[in-house]
């Protein structure tokens, strides 16, 4: 059993953390692609269209990826997750069965009409499929947050005798306190991303002397978008999360922080430690006093739940890795606004492009924010943990009663193999586009 | 308003079916019929704006079978694990294969990815066709071992076989003689169902061929359809109540026979496209009639301990059903709109759109 469940959770999390690699750059880039292809409506400057092209290309082949590896998500809830879809499948399948029918329809109908289509339609409407594909995608994320919402703080449900949830209030889903905070502060954070990308590669175009016309607009445009997402991943939308889970899972909240005792006049703020699970403790601990209570409830002196006032087996499964995740996540979020301030700074001087230690730690900044996205769900879903949905069913009374643990080892040893066949793809492909440059990007278009 | 979303399911299973079969079937021939580049090339231009698209359908259906039928979702799901779990390893090679042929201009890479997308398509008709054939066998609800149920009363497992390929046997497995041959029947008309599709968007060279073939295997789907007529009897004592009782449901075989037999025209047709009519008209109509012979069952039971699962006791809560209307005509609205916009752009041949070239 124990086993069984092992396999389930590592298949899970194996599986929508590669997935969630790719749409975490295409929603944020589709926003930046539509903005290229806006600057070159207004003003008629061919590299605008040059630059809509080229990351049109790298957005293609990152939703293609996004897209192969999200069917299988949809699919576990039920291969592996047979009883908690069985339970709450009222309820979650809506918010999911919205998603199939509102996004993923709108962004493939118009996504090979978005690649293909240019001649066709003129720049005008060409304008307008990438707003439809942003829409989509947005309204994906949109969704999927929505069911994710319910899990953290289900709302708007009765139980039923036989133990199922029934949806009773169909509105309340969309009005969930948890969804729109969690979901500006995904949307900004994917912006985080896919500004770092486009910002990283000008500075490397830059560097290497290629496509320097180019290198200079992506790092300026990926700086000033960079600029504008970190700080609102911060605030207000990180900081409204964690007052939610303050308020709604306070033992979270806790481990997050890595608070073992209550303090009672006002807890330290944990910038580095090692949690010692076992005797309760932070090893090698540097903390600033007072500032958790002051950052959470805006008084010094407040007090703040610790691990202690909760029932054990009310504690996150993992509060070592919950706090790591935390911690990471909060850590580059802050080292991404000091980079973009200060590359702003130079930008605003005339010195950004020549400040060459600068242009090497932002081409080299690239795969943080995806770290930083990835811990940041993690803190989201270790979490809520030892539940599924909250306070309410349990991960482990989730799992498929049927499937075996070594049928699921052998499906998650075959993920595992078929996705690393994938990001070598990936990767091989992606070095061929950025090689290539704008310059040389041709769509297919006239050939239509 | 179990009924209405059973209705719903069934009719994007069917779009589906429609849609991503005929890239099941381009695939299969561009595997054992595309001799030259100019012939891979003109297969893979008339599904490679839309196969993406299509795949949707099939997310749709499982949207809509998790949110109206939770329990029928959990429970075959879980039951057919390992089955669904290489759909899904396959229909990520399907789409690997055919979007990476054309990114290296060499000669082995290409012919890597031909394969794995032909064989992908070959294998994913087979197991759609196998998948049928399991839900119209049923399974062992609640793995009943001498008369009594180890797992609760709506969920099993099955492996992928047992070793007498018989699905009578006490120990079921995925692939038995009977879903086999539906695997079979369903690779054939897809394989048909393909072939009339790239006859209708293209002007190949292959055009010509790809008539005799389909020609040729309509033959043999014709004695398939009328074997399994014969080899129903095995699986279901009584297949025909539902049409007895309602004889208007008899239309659907009646389209699945107008189909199979238009067919036989497919050399002298005036347009392009009416063979790809008639296979769709084949393919929906069978797909309906094998729905409407175990209806109001979804997944039969082997056993006389635990009950069939039905569409009535599968299904959500009325509330959340109800809701779900609210979203779900708006939904269904645009995706017309889009499907529509989408093949207007892409109508005609696409020949010369040069899909996939870098």
């Amino acid at each position: 059993m124990e086993e069984m469940l092992f396999y389930d959770r590592m298949q899970f999390a194996f599986t929508i953390t590669f997935h969630y690699l790719f749409p975490q750059l295409t929603m944020g880039l589709s926003l930046i692609i539509v903005y290229f292809k806006w600057k070159y409506l207004k003003t008629k400057d061919e590299q605008y269209n040059h630059a809509t092209h080229f990351w049109m290309k790298i957005f293609a082949l990152n939703f293609a990826m996004g897209v192969v590896t999200g069917i299988p998500m949809e699919f576990q809830f039920g291969t592996n997750w047979a009883k908690f879809s069985e339970l709450t499948g009222g309820i979650i399948g809506q918010t999911l069965a919205m998603e199939g029918m509102f996004s993923f329809f709108l962004e493939s109908s118009f996504l090979g009409i978005f690649l293909f289509g240019e001649k066709l339609l003129g720049h005008k409407w060409h304008f307008v499929t990438g707003l439809l594909i942003m829409i989509g995608s947005w309204a994906s994320g949109f969704l999927i947050i929505a069911t994710h919402s319910w899990m953290q703080n289900p709302v708007g449900y009765e139980i039923l005798e036989n133990g199922k949830f029934v949806l009773n209030n169909f509105q309340a889903l969309f009005l969930n306190p948890w969804l729109w905070p969690s979901y500006l502060h995904n949307q900004a954070a994917s912006l985080v991303t896919s500004s770092f990308v486009v910002a990283g590669i000008g500075a490397f175009y830059i560097l290497s002397k290629k496509n320097v016309s180019f290198g200079k607009l992506f790092l300026k445009t990926g700086v000033i978008f960079g600029l504008i997402s970190s700080i609102f991943v911060a605030v207000p939308t990180g900081d409204l999360l964690a007052k939610n889970v303050v308020k709604y899972q306070p033992v979270t909240f806790a481990g997050m922080e890595g608070i073992f005792h209550t303090e009672k006049k006002g807890s330290e703020i944990v910038l580095i430690g090692q949690p010692d699970v076992k005797d309760k403790k932070l090893d090698n601990k540097i903390a600033v006093p007072n500032i958790l209570s002051f950052l959470t409830y805006g008084n010094w002196n407040q007090e703040i739940k610790g691990l202690d006032q909760f029932e054990e087996d009310l504690h996150p499964t993992n509060i070592s890795g919950l706090y790591y995740a935390y911690h990471i996540m909060v850590g580059l979020g802050t080292v991404f606004i000091g980079l973009m301030v200060f590359s702003l700074f130079q930008l605003i001087r005339g010195k950004l492009f020549e400040t060459k230690w600068l242009l090497w730690s932002l081409m080299f900044m690239m795969p943080f924010p995806y770290i930083a996205n990835t811990t940041g769900w993690y803190t989201a879903e270790l979490g809520r943990q030892p539940w599924l949905v909250y306070n309410l069913l349990r991960t482990a009374s989730g799992a498929s009663p049927t499937v075996s643990s070594g049928n699921t080892l052998f499906t998650l040893l075959g993920f595992i193999g078929l996705y690393l066949l994938l990001g070598m793809l990936f990767l091989l492909l992606v070095g061929k586009i950025i090689n290539k440059g704008p310059h040389n990007v041709e769509l297919s278009t006239e050939k239509i | 308003m179990e009924f209405f979303w059973y209705v719903v399911l069934m009719g994007i299973l069917a779009v589906y079916l429609v849609l991503d079969g005929y890239d099941f079937g381009a695939g299969i021939i561009h595997l054992f019929f595309a001799d030259t580049e100019k012939d891979k090339k003109a297969i893979t231009n008339a599904i490679g704006p839309f196969w993406d698209a299509n795949e949707v359908w099939l997310i749709a259906a499982g949207g809509v079978l998790f949110f109206a039928f939770p329990t029928l979702y959990a429970s075959s799901f879980s039951g057919f694990y390992l089955p669904l779990i290489m759909i899904l390893w396959l229909l990520i090679f399907r789409a690997i294969g055919l979007e990476m042929r054309g990114q290296v201009h060499n000669h082995m890479w290409e012919s890597i990815w031909d394969k794995a997308f032909g064989i992908a398509s070959l294998l994913l008709a087979l197991f759609f066709g196998i998948a049928l054939g399991n839900i119209v066998r049923g399974v062992n609800l609640g793995m009943v071992q001498n008369g009594v149920s180890t797992q609760e009363a709506h969920y099993f497992f099955l492996p992928l076989w047992n070793p007498t390929f018989s699905p009578q046997a006490n120990e079921l497995g995925i692939i038995d003689w009977f879903t086999l041959f539906l695997g079979i029947v369903s690779v054939v008309a897809l394989t048909i169902h393909g072939a009339n599709w790239i006859i209708y968007k293209t002007n190949s060279a292959l055009n010509p061929k790809l008539k005799k073939v389909v020609f040729a295997l309509n033959i043999v789907l014709l004695i398939l359809v009328c074997i399994s007529l014969q080899v129903w009897h095995f699986i279901e004592p009584k297949p025909f109540h539902n049409f007895v009782e309602n004889p208007i449901l008899w239309f659907f075989p009646i389209l699945t026979f107008v189909g199979i037999l238009g067919l036989f025209k497919v050399r002298s047709f005036k347009k392009d496209g009416h063979g790809f009519l008639f296979s769709t008209l084949f393919l929906v109509g069978g797909f309906a009639s094998t729905a409407v012979s175990i209806f109001p069952n979804v997944l039969p039971s082997t056993n006389k301990v635990n009950p069939s699962l039905t569409i009535y006791n599968t299904a959500a809560h009325e509330y959340g059903l109800n809701a779900g209307l609210s979203w779900f005509f708006i939904a269904l609205f645009l995706v017309i709109i889009y499907f529509i916009i989408q093949y207007r752009v892409f109508s005609g041949k696409m020949d010369d759109i040069g899909y996939g070239e870098h």
